[in-house]
């Protein structure tokens, strides 16, 4: 069974389009082509000619598709609410299964299919250099998750010297009385930022909440999303949920926006009855602030040297409207003067493999952001979601600013005793 | 399409300019209307040069060109309607000059609305004309319909901030209009005359904009009333005192209806009209303005005034009335839209006008809009799948318009005519004034190539020497 809606189950939301163009106002990749194909509008447009039979998977049409984020920031403005992102990872996927896989699509089960070539890399203490991606197969999923086609001049995370596999253990015991929460890492944390993940299982620890870390989940899916690889997505869905029910968790945190997009909101519109695992997905800053630590932390005296920070709105939350509780955390933090910036809910630019197939665009989207962090004049981007935060990092780089892109359970971990 | 004429076509703008891919047609055949119809070629422009070389080639082929902006159009502006290209204009994006001294603007045609806003924002000045697609449309489709919006009561529509053009002409020559001067009456003004002709006569390829110092501050309140009446004579009371609000905005009892329950700010269960009224000046003058406004409207049969205090609860406010286009929906699934306009003091009589014919014909309709102007949009909201419905709806729309037309108003405020409402033309104008135009339209585009098909209808009677309802 095909646990992935196809376009035909998109067909009432793509006759609610009344082409009105509001989209045009929110897309990235609109506002950086200003083409109308770039657009939700266009894409809509394609996938109802797609319905009705008026035009092909032909080559421009299959550009058009590959020109999207998948940020939902067009339907969050749309007044039908018609699901962009959703429309065309159902037409990507169509594509993939008409045309084969594309050599993105092969690239990203390549990785997430199997883990090792990850896992070697993170022992190995390897940094994501341009050398070092000399020696990995075109088609390898390291240059999906860490995109880097030539691109001698980005900033990329280091890989860490142990994962967060190897630094936390598979169950960590709380106070007898408290529940169990899963945590659901994913890849960019477990492999790349390590800290983050040590963070979040400390911070649930302090708590008294015990940890379960199941080595058995996997990437979440997003890439494979973003490719068009339908049957990926379907099979990390499964093991996930699986991995998952080995014990009795009362809620699976996320502390990766795309994560959370992919085991949360991605699964919950498939077919697969997944909801007792989909059920527990939630954010850790809507976890915690249901869990009282934001109140306490509204009650600590704030620290006499503090540090300006800005927040960055990673687009998987933004999307599910998870935009007030990250704010209030660091509104609330002792150790920081938090500052809006202009524009701080406009996407990144990393967009699953978007920043692979076409990378000069998605840097100039990224290059978008920087007016907005300058003008904040703050020396701290925090956001939640460890792709902005590669992103954001390479975009300040390049740009020159004196700036770091961190996560907020960076900075709440250092407030925290 | 002549693949001669792709290949100069590549030769002007680039070939990764040009497509005649049906995946690009598809993505330029409509507008806000919804109306499909496909192109031949699409075709993006970066400079006036090339925007002059692709309309000269498609004079000497007999090619129709129509221009695009960000396709927001409510009246089919930029559809192919008889194929052609579609040159569209986004990539002309450049703000030229922010001359803060002569508060002065000069543009490309494809800048958006609000983009220019948030630039002389900045600087401290202003750009009034505020159609609710701001954020999307381009300032050449503004100019091409002559947009407005709700702060049109005090501050006037899109001609009015129009110094000056540069226009490629139906032959392909370029030409300017206006200046920067405050005065001008050298010769023809024939930037007026550009200023909502629908790209049927020129395309706009550079704008001078004029700007005005940013208000230093801003007041919203939301008001409800009993009846409808009550809202309109409040509207002529506020007027009456000579107080012009930045805005005045109404909604009737179904708009009410429809937005109930999902707004934000609570709306009072008998409350059949609201009105949203802000005004902008030096912060001090501000609490006098809304103090008298209250004392004038005070006795309308008010059941409950809000006031924000800060930006947050005047967002919040606005909000309520950007829910109502969406909201809609929940009616029926097929919506026509008209912005009528009729004088301010008319506005009670079109309203009761319109609840009658919506009684009579059985059909729902809704209204809402800038009444400070007295400019409504009236949403005829029906479900074209019922027999007999489309014939209908257009009797009905006739007989609105004709009573627009008797209360001395205007059968469209901004959203021009087009083709959707260029078969109601003659509502409003006589024959002899249709046939002015037409022969303005023929001595400019003598082989109609510039969105033919548009405001005037083929079916009407074309008077001698006229070429504008020929085919290309
Ligand atoms: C949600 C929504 C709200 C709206 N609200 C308002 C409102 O409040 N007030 C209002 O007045 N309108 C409103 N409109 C209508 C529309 O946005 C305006 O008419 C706008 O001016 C169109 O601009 P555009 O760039 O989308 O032009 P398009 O739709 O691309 O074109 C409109 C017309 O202009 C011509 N044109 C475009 N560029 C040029 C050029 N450079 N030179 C010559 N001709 C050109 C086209 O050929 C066409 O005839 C609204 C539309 C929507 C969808
Ligand atoms: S905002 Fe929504 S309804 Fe409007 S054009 Fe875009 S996708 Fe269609
Ligand atoms: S999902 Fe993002 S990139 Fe794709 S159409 Fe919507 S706004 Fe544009």
């Amino acid at each position: 069974m095909n646990g992935n809606k196809s376009l035909k189950d998109f067909e009432r939301q793509i006759r609610e389009c009344v082409k009105c163009g509001v989209c045009q106002a929110h897309c990235p990749t609109y506002k950086e082509r200003r083409r109308e194909g770039a657009v939700a509008r266009g894409k809509i447009a394609l996938a109802a000619a797609l319905l009705d039979g008026g035009i092909g998977l032909e080559e421009q049409l299959q550009q058009d598709i590959s020109m999207c984020l998948m940020c939902g920031s067009c339907v969050r403005s749309c007044p039908n609410r018609v699901p962009t992102h959703e429309i065309v990872g159902a037409i990507r996927r169509q594509i993939s299964e008409h045309e084969g896989p594309s050599l993105i699509a092969r690239g990203v089960s390549a990785m997430t299919g199997s883990r090792t070539l990850m896992k070697a890399l993170s022992r190995g203490g390897a940094f994501l250099s341009p050398l070092l991606f000399k020696k990995i197969p075109e088609t390898s999923g390291l240059r999906l998750r860490f995109p880097i086609p030539a691109m001698k001049d980005r900033t990329l995370p280091r890989i860490a010297l142990r994962s967060l596999f190897d630094r936390v253990p598979e169950f960590v015991q709380g106070r007898e009385e408290m529940p169990t929460i899963g945590f659901f890492a994913g890849c960019s944390i477990t492999y790349a930022y390590p800290e983050i993940g040590e963070a979040m299982v400390r911070i649930l620890n302090h708590r008294g909440y015990s940890v379960f870390l199941p080595r058995r989940q996997q990437c979440c899916g997003i890439p494979a999303l973003s490719s068009g690889d339908g049957r990926l997505v379907e099979a990390l869905a499964q093991t996930n949920a699986e991995a998952f029910a080995k014990r009795d968790v009362q809620s699976i945190v996320t502390a990766c926006a795309s994560c959370n997009g992919g085991v949360g909101e991605y699964y919950r519109t498939m077919h697969t009855d997944l909801q007792e695992f989909t059920d527990k997905v939630v954010d850790f800053s809507v976890f915690l602030q249901q869990d009282g630590l934001l109140a306490e932390l509204e009650g600590m005296e704030k620290w006499p040297e503090r540090l300006k920070v800005t927040y960055h709105d990673p687009c998987h939350l933004k999307i599910q409207g998870i935009t007030r509780e990250p704010r209030a955390f660091l509104q609330a933090l002792p150790n920081v003067d938090f500052v809006e910036m202009e524009n701080a809910d406009a996407c990144c630019g990393l967009g699953g493999t978007f920043s692979v197939s076409h990378y000069a665009c998605s840097k100039a989207i990224g290059a978008r952001k920087i007016p907005g962090l300058a003008e904040s004049g703050a020396g701290m981007v925090a956001t939640a979601c460890p792709g902005c935060i590669m992103q954001l990092q390479d975009s300040i780089n390049r740009a020159g600013l004196k700036m770091r892109a961190v996560h907020i359970l960076d900075l709440l971990a250092s407030a925290l005793p | 399409m002549d693949e001669q004429v792709v290949v100069e076509l590549k030769g002007i703008v680039g070939a990764e300019n040009v497509s005649t891919a049906l995946t690009d047609k598809i993505t330029h055949s409509y507008d806000a209307t919804q109306e499909r119809h496909l192109p031949d070629v699409v075709v993006y422009a970066g400079t006036t040069a090339e925007v002059s070389r692709v309309v000269m080639l498609a004079n000497r082929h007999r090619i129709p060109v129509l221009p695009r902006g960000a396709g927001s159009g409510f009246t089919g502006g930029t559809l192919p309607v008889k194929g052609g290209i579609v040159l569209v204009l986004t990539h002309m994006d450049r703000i030229l000059e922010i001359d803060t001294d002569n508060l002065i603007a000069e543009v490309e045609p494809g800048v958006v609305t609000a983009e220019l806003q948030r630039q002389v924002e900045r600087r401290g000045l202003f750009y009034p004309p505020d159609p609710a697609s701001r954020e999307f449309c381009t300032l050449g489709g503004n100019v091409a319909e002559c947009a407005g919006g709700p702060r049109c009561v005090k501050y006037g529509v899109t001609r009015d901030y129009i110094m000056g053009l540069e226009v490629v002409t139906p032959e392909g020559d370029i030409i300017r209009t206006g200046g920067r001067a405050l005065k001008n009456v050298v010769g023809y003004d024939l930037t007026r005359l550009f200023v909502g002709s629908e790209g049927t006569l020129g395309i706009v390829t550079k704008i001078l904009l004029r700007l005005l110092p940013r208000p230093e501050a801003k007041k919203t309140m939301l008001v409800q009333f009993e009846t409808i009446e009550g809202a309109a004579q409040s509207v002529a009371a506020i007027i009456g005192a000579k107080i012009i609000p930045t805005t005045l905005e109404f909604l009737d009892a179904a708009t009410i209806g429809c937005i109930r329950g999902g707004s934000g700010i609570p709306l009072e269960a008998d409350c059949s009209a609201v009105l949203i009224i802000e005004v902008d000046g030096d912060a001090v003058t501000l609490d006098g303005q809304v103090e008298k406004i209250l004392a004038v409207i005070r006795p309308l049969g008010i059941l409950q005034t809000r006031i924000a205090a800060t930006p947050q609860e005047s967002e919040a406010i606005w909000q309520v009335r950007r829910m109502v286009s969406p909201s809609l929906r929940k009616v029926a699934p097929d919506k026509f839209n008209e912005d009528v306009v009729v004088p301010r003091s008319r506005v009670p009589d079109m309203i009761h006008a319109l609840e009658r014919l919506s009684a009579e014909y059985g059909v729902a309709i809704v209204n809402f809009g800038h009444a400070g102007d007295g400019n409504i949009h009236v949403n005829i909201m029906t479900d074209l799948r019922v027999d007999g419905m489309a014939g209908k709806v257009e009797r009905l729309l006739e007989e609105i318009f004709r009573t627009v037309v008797e209360l001395k108003g205007s059968i469209s405020g901004e959203h021009g005519i087009g083709t959707s409402k260029a078969r109601f033309l003659h509502t409003e104008l006589d024959l002899q004034t249709i046939s002015y135009m037409r022969r303005i339209k023929a001595a400019l585009d003598p082989n109609n190539i510039l969105n033919p098909g548009k405001i005037f209808t083929d079916r009407l009677p074309v008077p001698a020497g006229d070429a504008g309802g020929s085919e290309p």
